[in-house]
């Protein structure tokens, strides 16, 4: 460190302490937004949440660009907020430089795995979610063919991918499953047109259920199967309420409950990997009063079993991301 | 591996990609004919994306909102106009604002006004253009080849898309065949030469950057309210500058504009249908019929597949003679 940062240092810290006497949580949203409907508004409903209970007050910044990532992490640390939660995989390697120096300060992760002492990370079997997801889409397909589109094309939408492969031929051995992905840039979480496109390409390949995890690309692709008069199937958030009677089921990652749990735990969270399944309640599929009509008994029976049987470990679903293949196509 | 419907139906993608394009294309071809380079389609269909969204959102008609839009596209044509015509400021540089300007504010202003994170709510109903199905469209679909080509392809569009198509006839008419268009494109060639013909090259130009601002809200407008039902943020996703693309590839020519964005959105449609495709043996990966366009506009740059030349006064702001 030169003298100069340090003088900097010194003063920020100056400036910043009288904030800091009350160590309030903070909560850092990624480039999607902080009401994108699914990810990043799972994450602030939980912290809503904590706020309704306890009455706390926690701090939150939605990223603009890449260039803020540090300086969010570094801004919140530095006037003493802590617990500072941050949604994304994409703050990964910021998270891993910024950690140590501030071995005080309890910072959790979602999505990712950040190894330091004072980072708990938390990470969801969406494989497992997208398997219980893919299985109620097999038993809703009329046409034996259903369709996924993932957002850009990186590991962890290749593992959901992969879950509802997996869950689509349990259910239906014979399915055919088409799989798209939008994009290669992060331009594919934000291209609803694009989106469109792809579920329309895939409904005249014979697609009548499509699965969207693809962000804000998968408004596009609820409105286009919405448009066409087949089946979808939201991401991460509860998406039914978007085409009520239009989406099939909502693959749930309980983003609200960690980001809730991290807030009650305080400065006393405890540090490590968190892993957030079927088990534990991490993952669910929505039932509401939005998709009970096109829900029959038996597709709740079987996919309710099919949860009891991963919760206990009966059936084990393939997690792409750990070998980087799917035995499923 | 393509039957007749699958042919049929990436043709059917492919217009409905190349629509944006095609007036976002046209859109740059009026005001880098009359020598204003025009780097922010992008934002100017964003904006109007967004107003032509909200506006329908709130009012319920679709109608307005597309005036919405276009009067967003062309308030940031007047401040583009502004700094490169009036203020002789470097064009480029103005476009990269109105593009910042634009992938700003509208989120900004979505966020105050709806509170759905850069959103404007799900359009319903009347508030979205549905598609206009031609006479005797039923009737004729039973003709073979020739049916279903109409049904598919050519009815059931918005009538955003038969006026895109309409567009180009109509520059090509207004261009080369009317004093307008001769003193427009005059402008973009030899500004002194128009204004010792006494013609103002001010004004010409201006009237050049308004009917881009009016194309680009089209645009704009079909995106937000035919293609999709509402606004998401950055949601025109680089197709302004596809559009600059293929504006040099059509090398500044209204009928050669129709056939780069048909053949950019045909790229497109193709990438979305297959997402490799399997030459003989030889794998094509869906990130290079992505970049093909980009690719082939650097081809016809370098002069291999004929030659690009711009405007020869596109760029420079008219200073008259002292």
């Amino acid at each position: 460190m030169t003298t100069l940062q340090k003088f900097l240092g010194a003063t920020a810290a100056l400036a910043l302490s009288t904030g800091a006497a009350l160590a309030d949580p903070a909560l850092i949203f990624d480039l999607g937004g902080k009401f994108d409907k699914s990810f990043n508004e799972a994450a602030f409903a939980g912290a809503e949440k904590w706020k309704a209970e306890t009455g706390g007050n926690f701090n939150e910044i939605e990223l603009q660009s890449e260039a803020q990532r540090e300086q969010a992490l570094r801004r919140f640390a530095e006037a003493g907020n802590n617990p500072i939660v941050m949604t994304g995989f994409a703050f990964g390697s910021v998270l891993a430089e910024v950690a140590p120096d501030y071995p005080d300060t309890k910072f959790a992760i979602i999505d990712m795995v950040v190894d330091a002492p004072n980072v708990r990370s938390v990470v969801f079997n969406e494989h497992e979610g997208s398997y219980l997801v893919g299985m109620m889409a097999a038993m809703a397909s009329k046409t034996g063919t259903v369709g996924f589109i993932g957002g850009m094309d990186i590991p962890l939408i290749r593992k959901f991918a992969c879950g509802y492969v997996q869950g689509v031929k349990a259910a239906n051995p014979d399915a055919t499953v088409i799989q798209n992905m939008t994009g290669t840039t992060p331009a594919a979480w934000n291209d609803p047109v694009k989106g469109g496109e792809l579920t329309k390409a895939q409904i005249s390949q014979g697609a009548d259920v499509v699965y969207a995890a693809a962000g804000g690309t998968g408004v596009g692709v609820l409105q286009a199967a919405a448009d066409e008069g087949i089946l979808s199937i939201g991401v991460d958030s509860n998406q039914n309420h978007l085409h009520p009677g239009k989406v099939l089921t909502s693959m749930m990652k309980r983003v609200d409950n960690a980001v809730y749990d991290t807030f009650m735990a305080g400065t006393d969270m405890e540090p490590g990997i968190n892993v957030m399944g079927i088990a534990n309640g991490g993952i669910s599929f929505a039932v509401d009063e939005h998709n009970a009509p096109l829900l029959t008994d038996a597709m709740l029976a079987s996919t309710y079993k099919a949860a009891l049987d991963i919760a206990t470990g009966e059936v084990t679903v393939h997690d792409y991301m750990s070998d980087n293949t799917c035995p499923a196509e | 591996m393509m039957d007749f419907a699958t042919i049929l139906q990436v043709f059917d993608s492919t217009v409905r990609l190349a629509t944006p394009l095609l007036l976002a294309c046209l859109a740059g071809l009026y005001s880098e004919r009359a020598g204003i380079y025009d780097i922010g389609l992008e934002g100017k269909m964003l904006a109007a994306a967004f107003f032509s969204g909200a506006i329908a959102a709130v009012t319920g008609s679709v109608w307005l909102g597309l005036l919405a839009g276009i009067a967003a596209s062309t308030a940031l044509s007047g401040i583009h106009g502004l700094a490169a015509i009036t203020f002789r400021g470097n064009q480029l540089i103005s476009g990269v604002a109105v593009n910042f300007l634009a992938a700003g504010l509208t989120v900004v202003i979505a966020q105050d006004w709806f509170k759905q994170g850069g959103r404007t709510p799900s359009l319903i109903g009347g508030a979205r253009f549905t598609p206009v199905k031609l006479p005797l469209a039923d009737t004729l679909r039973e003709v073979p080849i020739l049916g279903p080509i109409y049904y598919e392809l050519i009815s059931g569009h918005t009538i955003l898309v038969y006026l895109a198509f309409a567009m180009v006839p109509l520059t090509w008419w207004l261009l080369f065949r009317t004093r307008f268009g001769l003193r427009l494109r005059a402008v973009g060639e030899n500004p002194a030469a128009v204004d010792t013909a006494g013609v103002s090259v001010v004004g010409n130009r201006y009237a050049a950057v308004a009917i881009c601002g009016l194309l680009c809200g089209i645009a704009g407008a079909y995106l937000a309210t035919a293609l999709q039902a509402g606004f998401v943020k950055d949601m025109t996703a680089g197709r302004g500058y596809i559009a600059l693309a293929a504006l040099i590839f059509a090398k500044w020519r209204p009928w050669y504009a129709l056939s780069s964005t048909l053949l950019f959105g045909f790229l497109q449609a193709i990438a979305l249908r297959y997402q490799n495709i399997d030459l003989g043996g030889v794998v094509v990966p869906v990130q290079f019929m992505d970049a093909l366009p980009y690719i082939l506009t650097v081809v016809i740059l370098a002069g291999f597949v004929g030659k690009a030349i711009p405007p020869r006064a596109g760029g420079e702001p008219y200073v008259k003679e002292r």
